[in-house]
C-alpha cells in the first residue's frame, strides 16, 4: 500500500534524474559527441578527467564562480540580516513592506537578467544615471567592462536574493524567546552585549541554512548571468555552468563536458554534506 | 507595577528605534522597487523615449510596446502606405505612423501559452504525485524513509546543465525534444522534490487521530485519505501548487536547451524580441511586464507560506 503511493514519484525521479546521471557518468569516460552520434565510440578511461583537472580555462571559471558565490552571499548575509533585524522592530505596516521587499526573489532569473541589461545601459540606463547623479564617474558600463561585470552580476543577485536571507533571519529572530533578553536586562548586560551573546548565536543556525541554500543555488547559477552578461566580456563572468553549457552545447564535446558535470555535482554534494554536518553541530550547541 | 512589567518595557523597542527602523526599511523597499517600476514604465514608452538620455521620468504613455510585442510588422514606403485604405483599428493606426504595416501576429502569444500549458500541466502532476508520496512518507512505515526523503531532495542539487546533457540525448531518442509533453514530464520531475517535502510538512500537521477515527467508523484507508486528509490539506496543497507553478513558469536552462520552437516557453523568447536596429526595449519591457505580473500577484497570495516554500519546508513561520 505504502509503495503504491511512493512508487510513481520514485519511478519518475529514477527515470528523469538517476538514469540520466548514470548515463552521464558513463559518457564521461568516452569521447562521445552528441552532434555526431554515429561516430565510433571510444572508451577513454579517466582521460577526460585528467584533461579537465589540467585545463586552465576550467580553473579560471571555477575561480569566477568562487568569487561570485563569496561576494554575493557575503552581501546578502549582511544586508539580509540587517533588514530582518530592523523588520523585527514590528513597526506599523511591517508586513506590507516585507511583501514589497520580497518580490524580486520570486521572479524568473533569466527575465531579471534581461531587464537589468537595459537598466545597466551606459546611456539610457537608469542605473548609470542614478550612480552619476550622486557622484559623477563619467561614462562606465557595468556589463561591458571586464572589471565591473563581476560586480554587475553580484549586484543583481544581491538585489534578487537579499529578501531570501532576510526572511530566514526574520524567522530566526522571531524564534528567540523574549525571556532571554529580559534575564540579560536584569543582569545589566548592555544591548551591544545582548546582541552578540543572544541574538547572533541564536540566529546563526538560521543564517547558516540560508547560506547553504544560496551557496548551492549560486554555485549552479546559470540563467540570470547568461542573460545579463552571457559570461562576458571575454570570460570575466564565465561561471562553471556557463562554461559547461558552451562545452556541451556549442563545442559539442559531450564526453568531456559530462566529466565536468560529474566534477561539479560531486563538488556541490560533498561541500553541502560537510556543511550540513557543521550546521547540525552549531544547532546542537 | 511588578519588576517583570518594567523589564518587558525595556526589552520592547523604543518608539524612536521603531520609527528609525521603519524609515530604513521604507527606503530599502522603495530603492529595490525601482528596477521593476522602471520596466513597467518602459513598457508604456515609445522606442525613442526608451533610449533617451537623460532617462525620461515623465513621458507620454503609449501602447506601442504592447502592439509591437504581439504583432509582426514590415516597413513600407510612404507611397505604398498612402495607397492603402485607412487603418481600421487603433493599433494599425499606431503602426502606420511609424511607416509600417502589420503582417500578422508575433510568436509571443504562442510562447506565453506554452508557458501556461507546461506550467499548469507539470504543476498538476507534481502536486498529484507529491501528495500521494507525502502522505505515505507521513503516515506509513517505509524502510529507509529518511534516506529516500534525502534522495528526493538531493535531485534538486544537480546543476540543471549537468542533467540537461543526458536528458537532451534521452529526449532525442524518445522524440520528446521540443514537445510540450517532454517539458511537462521534465518539470514534474524537477518539482517533485519541492512538492513532496512541502506537502509532507503540511500533512504532518494534520492529527493522525482524524483518519483513525474515520477508519474506526468504517472508512477504508483510501476513503479516509480522500475525505479526511485531502480537505484538511487543501490550503497546503494550494500553496505547494503555486510554488511549483512559479518554478515551472520561471525555468530557463532546460527550456533553452530542450525547446526551440513548438514548445518554447516565454523566458528564452523574451530576450529575442528584436526591433529595427537592436532590441525593441518597450516590447521587451511589455513582455517582461506581462510575464512577471502573475508571479507578483501570486507572491502576495503566498506571503504567509513564503518562508516554508523557499526552504523546502525546513522552516515554518
Amino acid at each position: 500500500m505504502a509503495w503504491l503511493f511512493v512508487a510513481p514519484t520514485l519511478f519518475l525521479l529514477l527515470a528523469i534524474n538517476i538514469f540520466p546521471l548514470l548515463w552521464n557518468i558513463y559518457l564521461s569516460f568516452t569521447n562521445y559527441k552528441a552532434n555526431a552520434p554515429n561516430r565510433p565510440l571510444r572508451w577513454l578511461g579517466l582521460r577526460n578527467y585528467e584533461r579537465l583537472l589540467s585545463n586552465e580555462d576550467i580553473w579560471a571559471s571555477m575561480q569566477v564562480t568562487a568569487r561570485f558565490v563569496f561576494w554575493s552571499i557575503l552581501l546578502q548575509v549582511v544586508l539580509g540580516f540587517a533588514l530582518a533585524w530592523l523588520l523585527n522592530r514590528r513597526f506599523r505596516g511591517h508586513g506590507f513592506w516585507t511583501t514589497v521587499i520580497v518580490v524580486p526573489m520570486m521572479l524568473s532569473p533569466a527575465v531579471v537578467g534581461v531587464f537589468w541589461t537595459y537598466l545597466f545601459q551606459p546611456q539610457a540606463g537608469i542605473f548609470n544615471y542614478i550612480v552619476n547623479f550622486f557622484y559623477d564617474f563619467g561614462d562606465f558600463t557595468m556589463i561591458g567592462d571586464p572589471d565591473l561585470a563581476m560586480w554587475a552580476i553580484v549586484l543583481v543577485d544581491t538585489w534578487m536574493w537579499t529578501p531570501f536571507v532576510m526572511l530566514i533571519c526574520l524567522a530566526g529572530l522571531r524564534a528567540i524567546p523574549e525571556y532571554l533578553y529580559e534575564a540579560a536586562e536584569v543582569d545589566g548586560a548592555s544591548s551591544w552585549r545582548q546582541f552578540w551573546t543572544i541574538t547572533v548565536p541564536l540566529v546563526l543556525p538560521f543564517l547558516m541554512l540560508a547560506v547553504l541554500f544560496r551557496g548551492i543555488e549560486n554555485f549552479k547559477m546559470f540563467d540570470m548571468v547568461v542573460e545579463l552578461t552571457s559570461g562576458g566580456p571575454g570570460s570575466a563572468t564565465e561561471l562553471a555552468s556557463i562554461y559547461l553549457k558552451r562545452e556541451a552545447f556549442e563545442k559539442w564535446r559531450t564526453g568531456f563536458s559530462a566529466a565536468l558535470a560529474v566534477v561539479l555535482f560531486v563538488t556541490v554534494f560533498g561541500v553541502a554534506n560537510i556543511y550540513v554536518k557543521l550546521l547540525n553541530r552549531v544547532k546542537e550547541r | 507595577m511588578s519588576a517583570l512589567d518594567q523589564a518587558r518595557s525595556i526589552v520592547e523597542p523604543t518608539p524612536f528605534s521603531r520609527r528609525l527602523a521603519a524609515v530604513v526599511i521604507l527606503v530599502y523597499a522603495l530603492v529595490s522597487s525601482i528596477p521593476l517600476a522602471w520596466i513597467v514604465a518602459t513598457s508604456f514608452k515609445t522606442p525613442s523615449d526608451a533610449i533617451a538620455y537623460p532617462p525620461k521620468l515623465v513621458f507620454t504613455p503609449s501602447l506601442e510596446g504592447y502592439v509591437n510585442l504581439f504583432t509582426a510588422r514590415t516597413r513600407q514606403t510612404p507611397e505604398y502606405l498612402a495607397s492603402l485604405p485607412p487603418p481600421e483599428t487603433w493599433y494599425e493606426e499606431l503602426v502606420r505612423k511609424r511607416n509600417m504595416v502589420i503582417t500578422g501576429p508575433s510568436r509571443f502569444a504562442g510562447r506565453y501559452a506554452n508557458s501556461l500549458i507546461i506550467g499548469f500541466g507539470s504543476t498538476f502532476f507534481a502536486v498529484f504525485l507529491g501528495t500521494l508520496a507525502a502522505y505515505a512518507f507521513s503516515r506509513f512505515r517505509i524502510p529507509l524513509k529518511e534516506d529516500l526523503l534525502f534522495f528526493i531532495l538531493s535531485t534538486r542539487m544537480f546543476p540543471p546543465i549537468a542533467v540537461a546533457i543526458p536528458v537532451y540525448l534521452m529526449y532525442r531518442q524518445l522524440g520528446l525534444t521540443d514537445t510540450q509533453l517532454g517539458m511537462i514530464i521534465l518539470y514534474t520531475a524537477v518539482n517533485l522534490s519541492l512538492s513532496v517535502w512541502l506537502l509532507k510538512g503540511f500533512i504532518d500537521e494534520i492529527p493522525k487521530e482524524y483518519e483513525e477515527a474515520a477508519m474506526v467508523d468504517g472508512y477504508s484507508r483510501l476513503q479516509a485519505f480522500r475525505k479526511v486528509v485531502l480537505p484538511q490539506a487543501a490550503a497546503g496543497i494550494a500553496a505547494t501548487a503555486i510554488f511549483c507553478l512559479i518554478f515551472a513558469w520561471n525555468e530557463y536552462a532546460f527550456a533553452l536547451l530542450l525547446t526551440s520552437g513548438l514548445a518554447q516557453t516565454a523566458p528564452p523568447f523574451i530576450p529575442n524580441i528584436i526591433g529595427e536596429g537592436g532590441l525593441d526595449w518597450p516590447a521587451v519591457a511589455a513582455g517582461t511586464t506581462l510575464f512577471l505580473l502573475p508571479v507578483m500577484i501570486f507572491t502576495i497570495i503566498l506571503r504567509r507560506h513564503l518562508l516554508r516554500g523557499i526552504t523546502f519546508g525546513a522552516l515554518r513561520r
